[in-house]
């Protein structure tokens, strides 16, 4: 375990930690949105479409929410070291991100996003009490970074409308590129066989 | 014993038998990769807890906030019902929040082996 922390606390997990501007990255992922939403309420059905997508993106903030209060339980529970702590703290702006651009979707197309738990609430779903390492906390985020990918791109199909099945496609391409690097850290394989994310 | 009691027992000892030790093993890793980012054994999370699931009936996790149409929902988690849901949850239960599904059949064979066996 100490390798992994080690191995984790280099640098070389990620080379550069960059800012994110989320306002910004909020504004890219709903570009074109408005119109889409207006498009689909024309449609017959267009309401019971936007309903069920409404609810698909509550089931991703769901997701979000969690994933940002995992990495808070990791963040202060004490174990990671600054490089690791930097690199949890990026991760997180990205997920928050994620989550800032899904409540201004869902509220843009008439739907209620989905609240967020408490910190305590997370903590006891995520079984935080099992946390002993730097190591646990990493196998922890991959994991639920490898669920969010294979969410992200399940649910795609079942988008109605395009526009949110390509917003589906880039949040599962941050969540890959999250997995990449904490299964590089905890000195995991590369996948073996090609298409080995989302079926 | 009452009588849904009894049934819920015999599906989930006639499902738990049927199922080869491959298949649950192999619907662990399916089921932690493919369905682990809303749910988990023995909590609730983004989905309701599936601790028991084959056998009992649909929407009815205590402190769960299913969707209204899952509320209504009046089946027994069987695993040809659970079949039936991942191949396509909105096709079953009409307004269901989830929207993931299982294509292939043997990847479902094996994540229902395993919800019938996971603790």
């Amino acid at each position: 375990m100490n390798e992994v922390i080690q191995t984790a606390s280099r640098r070389n997990f990620l080379g550069t930690v960059t800012a994110v501007t989320l306002s910004a990255t909020a504004l890219a992922l709903l570009d074109g949105n408005d119109a889409m939403a207006a498009k689909m309420k024309d449609k017959k059905g267009g309401d019971k479409m936007m309903a069920s997508d409404v609810g698909i993106l509550n089931v991703a903030l769901g997701l979000e929410h969690e994933a940002i209060n995992a990495y808070t339980l990791g963040a202060q529970s004490g174990l990671l070291d600054k490089g690791v702590l930097d690199v949890a703290v990026l991760f997180q702006s990205h997920h928050k991100g994620h989550r800032d651009a899904l409540i201004a979707t869902i509220n843009k197309m008439g739907g209620k996003a989905v609240a967020e738990k408490t910190l305590a609430q997370y903590a006891t779903e995520l079984n935080a009490g099992s946390i002993k390492s730097a190591g646990d906390i990493l196998q922890l985020a991959r994991r639920l970074e490898l669920g969010a990918i294979n969410a992200y791109l399940g649910v795609i199909p079942s988008l109605n409308d395009k526009a949110l099945g390509q917003v589906a496609a880039r949040l599962a391409a941050d969540e890959t590129m999250h997995w990449t690097l904490l299964n590089s850290a905890l000195g995991g394989a590369a996948p073996a066989g090609p298409l080995s994310f989302g079926a | 014993m009452r009588p849904a009691i009894f049934a819920a027992a015999i599906i989930l000892f006639s499902s738990t038998s049927a199922f080869a030790a491959g298949d649950v093993a192999r619907g662990q890793i399916l089921y932690e990769s493919r369905c682990g980012a809303c749910h988990s054994i023995q909590s609730n999370r983004t989905g309701p807890k599936h601790l028991g699931v084959v056998g009992r009936k649909a929407g009815s996790i205590t402190g769960f906030d299913y969707s209204p149409a899952l509320k209504k929902a009046k089946f027994i988690w069987t695993p040809k019902q659970l079949d039936k849901w991942l191949q396509g949850p909105s096709k079953l239960v009409r307004g269901t929040n989830m929207a993931f599904t299982v294509p292939n059949v043997e990847d479902r064979t094996a994540i229902i082996a395993y919800l019938a066996v996971a603790k």
